[in-house]
């Protein structure tokens, strides 16, 4: 494996960590394709750029992580007769819906036999691909609503169950199809999409420097992530080393989006598994998190605080103590409700063995991010590809080998009491220094990645730049692309009252999904 | 049990009073008299999220955290548009939404009222208007009441909510 990409003599790309490119042809993205699945590298992401007015057509690219680096394979496609390149999906399954958008928003297509609309629902037209760049794309069209097939599963007693993209709770928008034969669920196809909001293409729009601004709304649950992902590609880029506090302080945030998170989700399910209690509480503690985050950072959910070149606000040593009292009395209040919540037999008896995801079909399906921590898959970023400060700031790998409700559920209560930890190692000495620092204007047609593990699971910005300061093409990956699909694998055979529990444990975003 | 008792007295009543939304600041009792003299019942709401990031729901749940308290104020969070009195939507309108929010909106009884939330749900925010986006909710279905800010803190959109209800207490009264 190694040798291979000797042969080939990847160059060096920049990323915040290890980072590589490599170019291939047709033969050789299936070839590479092939030999990295063998060597069970993780698959990270796919996206398409149109280079027409470059080089006469289209690029292809692909994202995998290697034990030390992160790859990106870049094929480039003529115009002519229509771009297309071989589908990777039965080697790794996540890209097959990844294909899918790809061809909605470009055009460039794969040998794969389903042809169905993913992002592109009847919004516009179906010969109208809003990613090119001869496309204007604030014009807007008529929206003509046209049937979805989905799947049909035949037998005696088999029906259909129809849910969304309007959801009965405060959620986010999907529709879920489900066949079952009384509450036994046989199958269930998800169709996304609806909260596409055609944010490459805004990208396009606007200069380097308020991009991250764009990358924190991708999935607002996320938003540090996310704008951190896109300052450290464009940090990559242009070679900017952020002061050392910005960093600490950075990690700090993500580490609260990862609490606030978590303590949300705990609630909800025990909320879903019919135990109101476990939603008040959490939900209590998830405020008292939110309020403290106004204080520190300057707000309760982290938008705008991840800037380029370092953070918005400064932690005053007023606020440092604020924190510091939060973790004490978060610490013991998460580690009562733990117990109450192992020794609640109601609770356990919903939660256990249902929306089982075994290790080996996870890791075959591709899981990422804490879905696959839960299933068996020692997976974190920041432990096995750590990047600063996360390389002198090392969390504790959490593991559970479960794959069901109550291995995420533990998972969660695991993570939040390792980050807690981490919390307070960030503050036990963040240097004096400035909070940010000047990012200059990067030039044309340079790539960047930036990889960060959101609370979710790895969050990726591939960043090209443009002219006068712009941008080029900028591609935002949300875990969920992967862990979409492993839904409807879990909930087969469970029960269509535990769907809402399976999916709540899994908690994925739509909106990062649609872009 | 005797852990999930001892939590909960020791957590104790944590509900703060209601946010005063301008000039018309009603105490909770004035609130509650005016909502059951004009419903009978609680006031129902309805949450679409039409294109959202999510980060405007994170904020909407908070509203019924112990905190806020919501339905201790006699507003409740219902499961179908049928039911609901006032739609809450956030988000810019995806064009893939477009349908379903127009739906939604026709499958609630009249009287009712639409409060959009966020600087998305307001004007599209960042996402403007574009191919993929048909930009604030108004441009869509219309609306009596928009609560700005990136997200809106749950203050806020409780604050939206009781602004868009007291004019229609006052035309109740008055008719």
């Amino acid at each position: 494996m190694a040798t291979d990409f000797m042969e080939f003599q990847p160059a060096k790309l920049p990323a915040n960590i290890p980072g590589r490119r490599l170019r291939v042809d047709r033969v050789q993205w299936l070839q590479t394709a092939e030999a990295l699945r063998e060597s069970n590298v993780r698959f990270l992401t796919l996206w398409g750029a149109d280079d027409r007015d470059h080089d006469g057509g289209f690029r292809i690219y692909a994202a995998y992580l290697l034990p030390d680096t992160v790859i990106v394979v870049e094929h480039f496609m003529q115009d002519f007769p229509a771009p297309s390149y071989p589908s990777i999906a039965t080697l790794f399954p996540a890209a097959l819906r990844m294909q899918h958008a790809i061809y909605d928003l470009l055009g460039i297509s794969t040998d794969e036999a389903d042809k169905r609309g993913w992002l592109r629902h009847s919004g516009w037209p179906e010969t109208l691909f809003p990613l090119r760049r001869d496309v204007d794309g604030t014009q807007q069209y008529p929206v003509a609503s046209a049937p979805y097939p989905f799947v049909e599963v035949e037998g005696d007693g088999v029906h259909e169950i129809a849910v969304g993209p309007v959801h009965a709770g405060t959620i986010e928008p999907g529709h879920f199809r489900f066949s079952v034969v009384g509450e036994k669920v046989l199958r269930l196809e998800e169709r996304l999409g609806y909260t596409h909001k055609g944010v490459a293409k805004h990208f396009e729009g606007m200069s380097q420097k308020e991009g991250h601004r764009l990358a924190a709304r991708v999935s607002g649950d996320s938003a540090v992530a996310f704008s951190w992902a896109y300052c450290a590609a464009l940090e990559s880029i242009t070679e900017t080393v952020c002061p050392a506090r910005a960093i600490i302080l950075r990690a700090l945030a993500l580490e609260h989006e990862r609490l606030a998170n978590h303590l949300g989700d705990l609630g909800a399910l025990g909320n879903d598994a019919g135990f109101a209690f476990g939603l008040t509480q959490f939900s209590k503690l998830k405020e008292d998190l939110l309020r403290t985050n106004i204080v520190a950072f300057g707000a309760r959910y982290l938008l705008d605080y991840v800037i380029p070149g370092g953070v918005a606000v400064d932690l005053t040593v007023d606020a440092r103590r604020l924190l510091l009292d939060l973790y004490d009395a978060l610490g013991p209040s998460v580690n009562q409700m733990r117990s109450i919540y192992d020794e609640h037999a109601g609770l356990q008896d919903r939660i256990r063995e249902a929306g089982r995801l075994e290790q080996a079909a996870a890791e075959k399906l591709g899981a990422t991010g804490l879905v696959a921590r839960a299933s068996g898959l020692p997976y974190d970023l920041r432990v096995d590809h750590p990047w600063t400060p996360y390389d002198s700031f090392v969390p504790k790998l959490i593991v559970q080998t479960g794959g069901d409700v109550a291995a995420r559920v533990q998972t969660r209560f695991d993570e939040i009491l390792e980050s807690l930890r981490l919390c307070r190692a960030l503050l036990s000495g963040p240097p004096k220094d400035a909070i940010h620092t000047s990012v200059p204007v990067a030039t044309s047609d340079l790539l960047g990645i930036g990889l960060i593990e959101g609370w979710r699971g790895p969050v990726l910005i591939a960043l090209e730049t443009g002219p006068n300061g712009g941008i080029r093409r900028c591609h935002a990956h949300d875990p969920s692309w992967q862990n979409w699909p492993l839904l409807e694998y879990a909930i087969l055979g469970n029960i269509v009252p535990d769907f809402p529990l399976i999916n709540k444990s899994f908690n994925l975003s739509y909106s990062g999904q649609d872009g | 049990m005797w852990n999930t008792l001892s939590r909960m007295l020791h957590t104790g009543l944590l509900t703060e009073p209601l946010p005063a939304p301008g000039e018309a600041a009603p105490a909770l009792e004035t609130l509650q008299r005016e909502l059951l003299g004009i419903l009978g019942r609680a006031l129902c709401i309805r949450h679409v999220d039409a294109g959202s990031c999510n980060g405007c729901e994170l904020e909407i749940q908070a509203l019924n955290n112990p905190y806020y308290n919501l339905e201790g104020a006699g507003i409740k969070f219902v499961a179908s548009p049928r039911h609901a009195d006032l739609l809450l939507v956030t988000g810019p309108v995806s064009v893939n939404m477009e349908e379903a929010l127009k739906r939604t909106y026709d499958a609630v009884p009249d009287p009712k009222l639409v409060v959009a939330v966020g600087n998305c749900g307001a004007c599209g925010g960042i996402f403007g208007t574009s191919y993929a986006s048909c930009g604030g909710v108004v441009n869509i279905i219309p609306v009596n009441f928009t609560v700005t800010g990136c997200p809106p803190s749950p203050t806020a959109i409780l604050c939206g909510i009781l602004q868009a209800i007291r004019p229609a207490s006052a035309t109740t009264k008055a008719s």
